[in-house]
């Protein structure tokens, strides 16, 4: 677990500042940031994976029965997988909801 | 592109190289952009990436996106760097101090670190012939720092050191052609891509891979954010960019075109331009001029092609 | 039997870097440095030297691609001079702060405009702040032993920083000297492989460049601070090792006849021989002058300086190049910052001369301490004065 940036001290500064930890950020939760979250009818899904293909943040995998779902710690709600499904099994709602 | 000839995204590689977590805007079409390269671009890689918008969502200290070496210096000299990383790796394998295998050298740098600040730094690396591919993550604009005009821009459009005014109509030239430029120095592999198509991006980053020798892969990267449009709307903006001819895919193997997908006919680029509040103030006008211009663009690269 | 070569001291430099096996040498031509570079092409294009030479368009690439190749573990070389040390003056900062080892010989040179070739400090005294280690070599030898030295710092695990090499542009850089060179099995002995602790390779992923908030930029910088402070403490040792092999010893901080001296002048880089010259002839005088001159610009020598002063009455500094609005010379405001604490100081007085390549003659530097002895006692309504100005 990395520390928060505002807990380091200079003698933890690596050399050149180096990070030696690959792909750390993904300690990160972008989630916070949405307004509207995607919701499923897995009825309609076909398994295809345009979504997945689609999703710039690269959260939306295969759950236990094999439907693509987003990853809702990284899911930041822009909406193009219900957009992009040929299916329609996506509906974006206010996060609020 | 056998591997992809079944188009199906379940056999792309489930690995992020570019983990999610990265600070993009949402709706981000660089961000998808890159990791649909990085998908094609695999484990044995290394990267030298410019400042820019990728650079800065992925690299914010102590945190990073990659799971691939990968080093940021400056705004201008990706290319420069991956030639010193380059010449580096291929004297060291010569001289036995670390083994020889596949590295490949990736350059990735925005339009503002390609066709204006980086211009001087990619041609020298084209000209002197490095084993490199260079890829060009085009948003049309210097989104990072707040959406400033680039030789990218495409003409027309509103940013904010090309402002639409009483006196201004937004950005005055014509969008500079990059891949022509590349190609002018008769490397074997240019190409243009769009994540809108998914595959064609994947296909011809891995041929860029393959390529001994300098490659130049350039690709649209719609932006929400700075072209003002819905950021679910960013995969239809980047088809429309394709379909109106406003950004052709083609490919030039050995100074050879081949478009990748061949219009019979443009969409009126009013379709395109209606989704993004960058073009909002053109009239009618200047719409046309900019349809006239591209049709002509267009049947020049089919001449090419042909 | 050691055998002793008349050889231009650009082309003994290009023959360090030979016997330092460097792996990847960075090259763009810019007078005077470009016999560096060039005689390097030749080394490289006989098979003499198996290293890749990438002939950039730009010293800002010629930097930028230094900054790779140091970067994956490659020992890395590079030259440059005045312009070309300024067009590339954001990257110097880069190679410092990201802690990537290479050696730059620099054939200082004078800054446009008006435009010349010629030597002078401006272009250094432009990058004092870039946090490089950089050493003054005063002669041919020096340049050779200096530029082994500087591989061998610059990539010491406790260092890994990029270290400059500074020679006169001409009266260095062309000139024939008598040089010595180590046998390649003597500098195979004193110069390790270079290994970078963490470079670019797939094997181990890391990330090199990440960009710092305002919550931890500080951080970085203050263990950049230690860290070029502690390389003092390797340079010394690498010195110590090196006179230990070669009988040639070098300091911070090098005195000539300065030990008993009321009047000391101080000088950096070849015009110290020079003055060397006067100083003997001004005690064959019975003058009681003395001279000092720095070696190790970067990091400062403050306890060696302030050692080498403390007897003295005054102090004349000789400069190279003009901090324009500012203090003068930027080697005298550094030496009046450096003494300003000091219960025991000399009187400071600087110059500037040998600007643009105008020589200084041993005459000239004896009308140098003269004037300077006047302004210590007359005073003078100017900061600092021009040497050798047509008026």
């Amino acid at each position: 677990m990395t520390k928060p940036e505002g807990e380091l001290t200079w003698k933890d500064i690596d050399i050149g500042a180096i990070v030696s930890e690959p792909g750390n950020a993904s300690q990160y939760r972008t989630g916070d940031w949405r307004s509207e979250r995607p919701t499923y009818d897995f009825t309609k899904c076909i398994k295809c994976g345009i979504c997945y293909i689609f999703c710039p943040e690269g959260c939306i995998g295969q759950n236990a029965e094999g439907y693509f779902e987003a990853d809702l710690f990284y899911c930041k709600g822009c909406g193009i997988c219900a957009h992009e499904c040929p299916t329609g099994v996506i509906t974006m709602v206010a996060e609020e909801q | 592109m056998e591997k992809y000839s079944v188009y199906v995204p379940r056999l792309v590689t489930k690995r992020e190289n570019f983990a999610p977590g990265h600070r993009a805007c949402i709706g981000c079409g660089e961000a998808l952009a890159v990791r649909l390269a990085c998908k094609a671009l695999g484990q044995n890689i290394i990267i030298a990436n410019a400042t820019g918008c990728m650079e800065i969502v992925s690299s914010p200290l102590p945190y990073t996106s990659w799971r691939v070496p990968w080093i940021h210096t400056l705004f201008e000299n990706a290319a420069a760097v991956a030639s010193g990383i380059e010449a580096g790796l291929k004297v060291m394998m010569k001289k036995g101090r670390i083994a020889q295998r596949e590295i490949k050298v990736v350059a990735m740098a925005g339009d503002g670190g390609t066709s204006d600040i980086g211009l001087q730094a990619l041609s020298g690396a084209l000209e002197r012939g490095h084993d490199f591919l260079y890829i060009c993550f085009d948003n049309e604009a210097y989104m990072n720092t707040g959406i400033q005009r680039s030789s990218a821009t495409p003409y027309g459009a509103a940013t904010t050191t090309s402002p639409a005014g009483k006196v201004s109509i937004g950005q005055f030239s014509w969008k500079k052609n990059m891949p022509a430029i590349a190609a002018a120095h008769d490397i074997p592999y240019v190409a243009t891509a769009c994540p809108s198509y998914p595959f064609d991006l994947m296909a011809k980053v891995q041929k860029g891979m393959a390529i001994q020798g300098p490659a130049y892969v350039h690709i649209l990267s719609p932006c929400p954010t700075g072209w003002r449009c819905a950021p679910n709307l960013s995969i239809k903006v980047g088809r429309l960019a394709v379909e109106t001819g406003m950004f052709p895919l083609y490919e030039v193997e050995n100074g050879k075109y081949k478009l990748s997908l061949d219009l019979p006919k443009l969409r009126p680029v009013a379709d395109y331009m209606k989704l993004q509040g960058r073009f909002r103030h053109l009239s009618e006008g200047i719409i046309k001029e900019i349809q006239q211009r591209l049709g002509k663009e267009y049947a020049r690269l089919k001449e090419k092609a042909s | 039997m050691v055998k002793r070569v008349g050889i231009e001291v650009s082309l003994a430099i290009g023959d360090a870097v030979k016997l330092a096996n460097a792996d990847v040498i960075a090259a763009y031509p810019i007078t005077p440095q470009t016999h560096i570079v060039e005689h390097l092409a030749e080394l490289v294009a006989n098979g003499e030297l198996d290293a890749q030479y990438i002939p950039v368009e730009s010293e800002h690439s010629a930097m930028s691609a230094c900054l790779g190749s140091s970067a994956v573990g490659a020992r890395t070389f590079t030259a440059t001079a005045g312009q070309g040390l300024e067009l590339m003056h954001e990257v110097l900062y880069v190679a410092s702060s990201m802690r990537l080892p290479m050696v730059m010989a620099v054939a200082n040179r004078a800054l446009s405009a008006p435009l010349s070739v010629w030597g002078d400090q401006s272009d250094v005294m432009a990058v004092r702040d870039t946090g490089w280690i950089q050493i003054f070599v005063e002669n041919g030898q020096d340049a050779v032993d200096n530029t082994l030295c500087a591989f061998r710092i610059g990539e010491d695990p406790r260092v890994l920083l990029p270290v400059m090499v500074h020679l006169d542009g001409f009266y260095l850089s062309h000139m024939i000297e008598p040089v010595v060179f180590p046998e390649q099995s003597q500098v195979d002995k004193f110069l390790p492989p270079y290994k970078y602790p963490m470079p670019l390779h797939p094997d181990k992923p890391v990330t090199m460049g990440a960009f710092a908030p305002p919550i931890i930029y500080s951080e970085a910088k203050k263990a950049q601070v230690i860290n070029l402070e502690a390389s003092k403490g390797v340079i010394l040792e690498c010195w110590q090792e090196f006179g230990n092999i070669f009988g040639r010893h070098y300091s911070p901080v090098e005195r000539y006849r300065s030990e008993d001296a009321k009047v000391l002048l101080l000088t950096l880089g070849g015009f110290s021989e020079t003055a060397m010259t006067t100083i003997d002839k001004m005690r064959g005088e019975g003058k009681s002058v003395g001279l000092v001159r720095i070696r190790l610009w970067r990091p400062f020598p403050f306890a060696e300086l302030r050692q080498a002063v403390k007897n003295a009455e005054l102090l004349i500094v000789l400069d190279r190049a003009i901090s324009f609005g500012g203090p003068g010379g930027p080697v005298c405001s550094e030496v009046r910052s450096a003494l300003y604490n000091e219960a025991k100081k000399p009187k400071i007085i600087g110059f500037v001369g040998g600007l643009g390549g105008r020589d200084i003659t041993p005459a000239g530097f004896e009308t140098i301490i003269n004037r300077g002895i006047e302004v210590s006692q007359k005073g003078s309504d100017r900061e600092f004065e021009i040497f050798g100005v047509r008026e």
